[in-house]
């Protein structure tokens, strides 16, 4: 053995860090090293450098002066083994968002980011965007290139979601599926019968609006994955949101449909909630100074194709303010995409003046124009706007179409369209509709959001009565809100805000309040994935919760015992089976209402909501109420199973209701005499 | 003596082992183990040079600054100090002496190109518009159609590229540009004479990319086909 082979373990054992792989740990090692190697040339004799050479080589010539915990905090964050992460995913009526932050360190810090979710745009062409438009195609098997549909985590996905979807189905849009998630809260269909695309010929594969929902969150959960390899969606703290004026068995749905993908553990938030979330992260602590006790907040979140109003009130208790959501508005299938389609429908009109035809594929091509004239007029002192149709061919000019839209245009159909400036007394107006298909979804009849805005806090007046800090005047006839929060990309045309706000403070003018403020700061198209990921940091216990419980109280139709009226219905009793403002993880029973219910055969009940009827308690029965108090939800169904026991045996039970942690309702038939329980189903449609 | 008792029989072995012999056997020892040696340096120190660019000398001068604390391996070392500085001649000459670097000429791939003629067809018909047989058209017909393309052309740009001008003063402004400035990132025209710092008026600003996001393409996606024609049934 050399001399040098000696040395060299000598030196490489002086050096108890040597064997180091990466950058890691190397300032210390070169630090032991440099001085050896001074010692040694100290004696005259510098060979030990030589030996020492290859392990050096990562001192640049400044090595020494880093500090050692930078290069360890660095070699930290290159692996997220053992990360824990909040993840809010707002799955949205037109586009799904996914936010995140890193909570692993359960400091008080919360930093959040926006992930680009990984998506086919066009056959073999697979992009990043911040949003995951929410659309189905179900291609021909002949129409895409083979091998052409692929994602970066599976090389046959089943189906073909996102950008991609929407563009192809564009121009066929027979294969597409849309709006998936208005059709949950859809009365009065199955949503787990394959029934999208409505208007499919018969060789369209149809699928449920279920399994469109999981098809939205199984892409995002995959392209989470690949993202973080190490940390999958289904160990992560996952929050989903949902539409305030979701009904139990479409929230049930959306729960369900997580759990199907791996996401068992992920909870709900109401946007509107989410949005006021999003508010408090953004103006880091500041939302102290800008709400106040007795603020009552209305947060108006109009989506693509939803319009979604709550109320949170701002109480104080021991010094510290308390946010609660006291009331949610119905499911109002009008949003932006209303307005985009009834510009196109003016400048067709305006075309077909000039005795010109429209086929389909221009009115969408002047829908897309016409939204972005519409934000160019909005931003710009501009009074119109050349709207341009080029034609299809290869030739663009011959067949151009051509017309304008002018900022005149934009403020009647938009503004007085869709924001008109009407009283508080104003209701929106339902006409009977003849030959009403149940194929279609319910869109609402009435586009005047102002007055569906001013029978909402009509109809929530008293929604503030148990809070001794907001009180209302004697002569009020609605409640006054004192903020303003707007959410959704609508909004960005500051015109629509101002007069919105104008609208709602004239009617607070009338009844001598305060004019409302207006909530500035959130992005109007992130702001419900970013809250719903802050929202798992809160229920860290960091930061402010909105309190609020169930949005409605619950009730299930029962028939009274009443001698049978020939040709009369039997009159039907609504008897309290949750009540409104429900907890999460709370749970009531209703042990005197005894039903005897028959082994094996379908039982199934009315079942009623009330978004105003906050002092029923459980058990409440109601053998009188106004329309508008209650709506018939769809009918529940229970069926007990024969195991244990025999068929046709009646059994009585009581019912019972629980709020899980979920953020889901869920009602149960107990029985009285043994330890039997049975979930009652929501789903079941007719 | 007979010349033949020079001539050397290498089966013989020595027969008496007298101090001749041993000081004879010694010498021999030690010049093969210095052999050795100097093989085994040579030898290592090719191997790192080859692992490790930067010459012997360089850490010599680095270790300069270091404190000596570790005293280890001074008992050991031995080794007479010259055999050591022929290694770092060694070394030296090897940097001395690089092979001069052959001129390569980057072939541009055609994909990336294709993949970006691709996006601007396909979100603003910008192959259709210049395709286009203009002369029949007239300027207001042209104009109308080009805001269309113009947008469309902008949207793609800057959805999938970062732009960023390169001088910062307007352009018509005065520009100072000092010794050693970035020759391809700012081209001089005009009167150049004398040395820099040059003084001049900035023409055009610039333009710099600073971040490219282009899709991502399935293997065997057929880059060629820019536009699919387009049957409606």
């Amino acid at each position: 053995m050399s001399f040098f082979e000696q040395m060299k373990k000598k030196a490489v054992e002086s050096a108890p860090n040597k064997p180091h792989k990466e950058g890691a740990s190397s300032t210390e090692p070169i630090k032991q090293t440099a001085a050896e190697s001074v010692s040694v040339k100290n004696d005259g004799d510098v060979s030990d450098s030589a030996p020492l050479k290859s392990d050096t080589v990562l001192a640049s010539s400044k090595a020494p002066t880093e500090s050692k915990t930078h290069d360890l905090s660095t070699s930290v964050i290159n692996h997220s083994v053992g990360r824990k992460y909040a993840v809010g995913i707002d799955l949205g009526t037109t586009h799904c968002v996914m936010s995140y932050a890193d909570i692993t360190e359960g400091g008080d810090d919360f930093t959040q980011q926006v992930m680009g979710i990984s998506q086919l745009t066009s056959p073999s062409v697979i992009e990043e965007k911040l949003q995951l438009p929410s659309f189905l195609y179900q291609a021909h098997s002949a129409e895409l290139p083979e091998n052409s549909i692929v994602l970066p985590w599976n090389a046959k996905p089943e189906y073909i979601v996102g950008e991609i979807a929407r563009n192809l189905g564009s121009k066929t849009p027979i294969r597409l599926v849309s709006s998936a998630k208005s059709w949950l809260c859809h009365a009065g269909v199955d949503c787990k019968s394959p029934i999208l695309p409505p208007d499919a010929p018969e060789d369209v594969k149809r699928i449920s609006p279920f399994q469109a929902t999981q098809a939205y969150l199984e892409h995002m959960s995959a392209a989470w994955l690949r993202l973080h390899p190490n940390a999958p969606l289904g160990d992560q703290d996952v929050v989903i949101t949902v539409p305030a004026s979701f009904d139990p068995a479409a929230r049930e749905l959306t729960v369900e449909a997580a759990r199907s993908v791996g996401l068992g553990q992920a909870i709900l938030l109401e946007e509107p909630q989410a949005a006021l979330y999003s508010w408090i992260d953004q103006t880091h602590g500041e939302w102290r100074k800008q709400a106040k006790t007795g603020d009552i907040i209305l947060v108006i979140d109009v989506g693509g194709g939803t319009t979604d109003l709550s109320l949170i009130a701002v109480t104080e208790k021991d010094g510290v303010l308390d946010l609660t959501r006291i009331a949610v508005g119905n499911h109002i299938l009008l949003g932006g995409d209303n307005m985009d389609l009834a510009l196109a429908y003016t400048v067709k009109a305006k075309i077909e003046k000039e005795g010109k035809r429209l086929e389909s594929w221009q009115v969408q091509a002047l829908t897309h124009g016409c939204r972005d004239a519409k934000e160019k007029l909005f931003s710009s002192q501009m009074t119109s706007v050349p709207i341009v149709v080029p034609s299809r061919g290869s030739s663009l000019i011959d067949g151009v179409l051509r017309s304008e839209l002018t900022i005149d245009e934009v403020r009647r159909v938009l503004i007085d369209g869709f924001l008109p400036q009407v009283a508080v007394s104003e209701r929106p107006v339902t006409q009977t509709r003849t030959g009403l298909r149940t194929t279609g979804l319910p869109y609402a009849q009435d586009a005047g959001i102002t007055r569906h805005l001013a029978a909402f806090l009509a109809k929530q007046q008293n929604a503030a009565d148990e809070f001794e800090s907001i009180n209302l005047p004697e002569n009020a006839t609605f409640l006054h809100p004192t903020a303003v929060l707007f959410n959704g990309g609508v909004f960005k045309a500051q015109a629509l805000t101002e007069r919105l706000m104008a609208v709602l403070n004239n009617w607070l003018r009338v009844e001598n309040a305060p004019e409302a403020r207006l909530l500035a700061g959130v992005d109007l198209d992130l702001a419900v994935a970013r809250g719903a990921a802050y929202y798992g940091f809160v229920r860290k216990g960091k930061g402010v919760r909105i309190k609020g419980g169930t949005a409605a109280s619950y009730y299930v139709g029962i028939e009274s015992a009443m001698p049978a009226v020939p040709g009369m219905p039997p009159e039907i009793h609504a008897l309290c089976i949750a009540p409104f403002g429900m907890e999460e993880g709370s749970q009531v029973e209703l042990p005197d209402e005894e039903f005897g219910l028959v082994i094996g055969e379908q039982v199934r009940f009315k079942f009623f909501a009330s978004t105003t009827r906050r002092e029923d308690i459980v058990g409440t029965r109601l053998d009188y109420w106004q329309d508008d108090e209650l709506s018939e939800l769809n009918e529940i169904e229970v069926v007990l199973d024969t195991e244990g026991r025999r068929a046709g045996e009646i059994i009585p039970v009581h019912l019972g209701s629980a709020v899980t942690e979920v953020g889901t309702l869920e009602l149960q038939a107990m029985s009285n005499v043994d330890s039997g329980r049975w979930k009652i189903e929501f789903d079941v449609r007719n | 003596m007979d010349i033949t008792t020079y001539a050397i029989d290498l089966t013989i072995k020595p027969t008496t082992f007298d101090l001749w012999h041993v000081c004879l056997a010694g010498t021999v020892a030690v010049l093969a183990g210095l052999l050795i040696v100097v093989m085994f340096m040579m030898l290592s120190s090719l191997l790192r040079r080859n692992e490790v660019a930067a010459p012997a000398v360089q850490i010599v001068e680095k270790v300069v600054h270091a404190e000596p604390v570790v005293q280890i391996v001074e008992k050991i070392v031995e080794v007479p100090v010259d055999r050591i500085v022929e290694v770092e001649k060694i070394i030296e000459k090897i940097v001395q002496a690089p092979a001069p670097a052959p001129i390569v000429l980057k072939e541009s791939s055609p994909d990336a190109a294709l993949q970006l003629l691709y996006l601007l067809q396909n979100d603003a018909r910008f192959i259709d518009f210049i395709k286009e047989d203009m002369t029949e058209h007239s300027d207001e017909d042209v104009g109308m159609v080009a805001r269309v393309i113009h947008e469309g052309c902008n949207k793609v740009l800057d959805e999938h590229f970062s732009f960023a001008s390169i001088c910062r003063e307007n352009e018509g402004d005065k520009i100072v540009l000092s010794d050693g400035y970035d020759a391809a990132k700012v081209r001089v025209t005009g009167n150049i004479v004398g040395n820099p710092p040059f003084t001049g008026t900035v023409i055009h600003k610039g333009w710099q990319i600073t971040d490219v996001r282009l899709p991502n393409t399935v293997q065997g996606y057929n880059v060629n086909i820019i536009a699919p024609a387009e049957v409606e049934l």
